[in-house]
């Protein structure tokens, strides 16, 4: 069978279920199993996706059948396909971790939609071969943010919300701007033929310019150091599955545009944009140590490691080799599943004490021994414990550093290992070891259990990429292979 | 023509810019319906602003007008007037929660909300 639309299934399956939900505002039982079954259906979809793309390359289609430059092109290569195939992936879990712990109220108000709307866009700005197309999805994804960060209208919700809303409104006139300037020196808009536009000119600085231009409008949406100041405050206000999806999935959106960027427009003058990026990651991975150890909030120290990771992830892309490349997208899918286990968990904890301050809790692991344990292993594999999955990946990252001569770079990295393991092990020894220093609420059993489950799946998820990495490793090199070697993306695209 | 666009492009990022930093939360929406306006033309100027004939396929027209900035500005335009929308109404309900629309008032932290 032909199926020339297969990679826009995952763009389009979420968008038409998110509509009919619309239709059943107050029925949640229809919402939660509507919402579940699109995302089934969608996952489906991906992992056939990613099965093709694994066995006859990359997957292209040009909307209305224009020839390729001209019309917008949707571009499935291994990269992209694994990073919607995780988002969906994970989305489920957070889904089913709603059930139990958003409330009816949020529920009823188009908490599902949102989602759905929000996976619609991201999952879209990873498969676009355009790069206003980019734009537009971008706008699609943020707007469905808006609406799942400020639903409920708590105090500080309202407050915090605003403050992202202006942040990211800001970074798209930025990114309107960078693409208008974009367009006037290459005439161009379809990211394959821009690639080949800058590498016929052979990126004058005019082109490094917009390689920063671009660098500043991802890196505020990606949340590198010194654009991420807004993120810990707006992230620890809405409720934990939201923060759950934000963290798991956002600031990645931001990792793959660069990534993307970085690895097909700009790669002529790397000694000037890639060093940049270089230096820009390791201060990113400084500035999230210090915040992830100056917090007794059990909310900001993983936020901080949200932006820790997204240093990782961008100091392995700017080796530009195939093992600091393998390394970058083995660890960013890595990094989606562990933040949102780890989310999930917290706010489990959270659930339970009733508080998120460390201070006031203790002595879990008596009565939540499951908890502290499937907490402990998700905190190793952030860290990068063997055989855990965060290990793999920065194996790679920084065997791609040594390779590449960023030896004091490699270093830091593996220096902020340990402090990403202390940061998060304060955690379980505040938490879980000790005496209880006050009485826990009341809660309810059963809610714990449902909760619960879709934390150990994710775990579970976690492990399972880090054991079975001999086995995913071909679709990584797959995906590592397209962002080293641009013409093979070219070629894919512009191939009549 | 098109070093007067930049002019004015630049004119309207400056006020964008320094309405945005001001203390009154509507003044910095107002700054990014500037700053939005500012990116439109210059989409449109970056095209350039030369061709006079409409971009209709007719043999022997070879001077006509780059559509393609046309229908970006219209899409950024779309899409623009529907986040200022959404952050007109969360501002105005923020307003009625706070009681304020001082960004400075707005700083907040974690220790009281």
């Amino acid at each position: 069978m032909n199926m020339i639309n297969l990679l826009l299934f995952p763009i389009i399956i979420p968008f038409f279920f998110a509509m009919v939900l619309l239709f059943f505002k107050e029925q949640v039982v229809v919402q939660r199993v509507v919402t579940l079954i699109g995302l089934a259906l969608s996952l489906v979809a991906s992992c056939w996706l990613v099965a093709t793309v694994k066995v006859e390359g990359i997957q292209t289609v040009t909307l209305g059948s224009w020839p390729a430059p001209f019309g917008i092109t949707m571009v499935s290569d291994m990269f992209s396909a694994l990073l919607v195939t995780t988002t969906i992936l994970l989305t489920f879990f957070i889904v089913v971790y709603s059930f139990k712990s958003i409330g009816v109220e949020r529920e009823k108000f188009f908490y599902y939609p949102a989602i759905l709307f929000m996976i619609t866009g991201i999952n879209g700005a990873f498969t676009t071969g355009d790069i206003f197309n980019m734009f537009v999805f971008f706008e699609v994804f943020l707007i469905a943010s808006y609406l799942l960060i400020v639903l409920g209208g708590e105090k500080r919700q309202l407050r915090e919300s605003i403050k992202y809303i202006l942040v990211n409104v800001i970074s798209s006139a930025l990114f309107v701007i960078a693409v208008a300037y974009l367009y006037s020196v290459v005439g161009t808009l379809s990211m394959a033929d821009i690639a080949m536009k800058i590498a016929e000119i052979n990126q004058p600085g005019i082109i490094s310019v917009i390689a920063i231009l671009f660098l500043i409008v991802f890196g505020i949406k990606g949340a590198i150091f010194p654009l991420y100041f807004w993120l810990p405050g707006s992230y620890a206000a809405p409720p934990i599955p939201v923060l759950a999806l934000f963290g798991a999935l956002l600031t990645k959106v931001g990792v793959y545009a660069i990534t993307r960027t970085y690895t097909l427009f700009f790669v002529h003058d790397i000694a000037f944009t890639h060093q940049f990026l270089l230096v820009l990651s390791l201060l990113t991975i400084v500035a999230g140590c210090i915040g992830a150890l100056a917090y007794f909030d059990l909310k900001q120290i993983i936020i901080y490691n949200i932006i820790i990771a997204v240093g990782v992830i961008l100091f392995g892309v700017a080796q530009m080799n195939t093992t600091g490349m393998e390394g970058a997208v083995y660890y960013l899918i890595h990094d989606m599943l562990i933040k949102a286990a780890l989310f999930v968990l917290i706010g489990i904890i959270i659930y339970i004490t009733g508080t998120s301050n460390l201070r006031e809790m203790g002595g879990l692991i008596k009565t939540h021994a499951s908890l502290g344990w499937f907490y402990l292993i998700a905190a190793f594999g952030l860290a990068g414990i063997p055989p855990l999955s965060g290990f793999l990946g920065k194996l790679l990252i920084i065997k791609g550093g040594f390779e590449a001569d960023h030896t004091v770079g490699s270093i830091v990295i593996l220096a902020s290992s340990l402090i990403v393991l202390l940061s998060v092990i304060r955690i379980f020894i505040y938490a879980f070891w000790g005496e209880p220093t006050q009485p826990l609420p009341v809660t309810n059993k059963g809610t714990y259990r449902a909760m619960m489950m879709p934390a150990v799946a994710l775990v579970v998820l976690t492990i399972a990429y880090g054991v079975g990495a001999e086995w995913l490793m071909p679709y990584m090199s797959d995906a590592a292979n397209v962002l080293t070697d641009p013409s093979i993306y070219i070629d894919a695209v512009l191939k009549e | 023509m098109e070093l007067v666009l930049s002019i004015i492009i630049g004119v309207l990022f400056t006020a964008a810019v320094y309405l945005i930093l001001s203390r009154s939360l509507l003044k910095v929406i107002l700054g990014t319906g500037l700053l939005s306006h500012g990116a439109h033309l210059l989409i449109l100027t970056m095209g350039g602003l030369g061709g006079m004939a409409p971009p209709v396929l007719i043999d022997g027209v070879t001077d006509f007008a780059d559509p393609l900035p046309q229908a970006l500005i219209l899409t950024a335009i779309v899409i623009s007037f529907g986040v200022t929308a959404v952050m007109l109404v969360m501002a105005y309900r923020m307003y009625a929660v706070h009681k304020t629309d001082n960004m400075n008032e707005l700083r907040g932290n974690d220790e009281h909300d």
